[in-house]
């Protein structure tokens, strides 16, 4: 389990100046379904930009504190 | 990642201009994420392979490790992992699913 704030803050971090928006599907705070718009997605394949999402979450993915994760990017 | 799995994951993403890693099979799908995405594929007309992760557990634990994704399906087309079932989903609804399979079936 962890806070929205928190997946808030790795995503901002990992991904400088994008609009990032979380949401807690459950309510018990491991299903999450984040926004990203960032510029830097620009020319990446879609798979390439979830990739990097998944990759800025890794940690939080593995030790299980987010269960699943739905991923919207937009290169922007 | 013993090297035979991933040699044998190659070879099946090598030797099929389409192919989907799933639970279960196309005729029967064990998982609704893998049913989407073979509904969306069966909505074309160019075939595809599958490999059923279900029967397979050694391309089950290695294939997220080799393609850096971590769930299943996994579409490849023409040797390139194009991602899960939101993703053949996206891509289905804005047309570059089906410009991606024209591309690798017009060679």
């Amino acid at each position: 389990m962890m806070k929205s704030e928190d997946v808030h803050k790795i995503l901002s971090h990992a991904f400088e100046s994008a609009e990032i928006t979380v949401q807690d599907l459950t309510g018990g705070m491991d299903h999450f379904s984040v926004i990203v718009m960032w510029d830097g997605f620009k020319g990446k394949s879609l798979i390439q930009q979830h990739q990097m999402v998944n990759q800025s979450l890794k940690e939080t993915l593995e030790d299980g504190r987010i269960h699943a994760l739905q991923i919207k990017t937009v290169a922007r | 990642m013993s090297e035979e799995i991933i040699g044998k994951i190659k070879s099946e993403i090598e030797s099929n201009k389409v192919i989907l890693f799933m639970k279960g099979t196309p005729e029967a799908p064990q998982c609704g994420f893998s049913a989407a995405t073979v509904q969306i594929l069966k909505g074309y007309p160019y075939p595809f392979a599958s490999v059923d992760v279900l029967s397979n557990p050694d391309v089950r634990a290695t294939l997220p490790k080799y393609s850096n994704w971590p769930t299943f399906p996994q579409l490849f087309i023409d040797g390139e992992l194009i991602g899960g079932c939101d993703i053949v989903h996206e891509l289905n609804s804005s047309g570059e699913l089906e410009q991606k399979l024209k591309t690798a079936f017009a060679q």
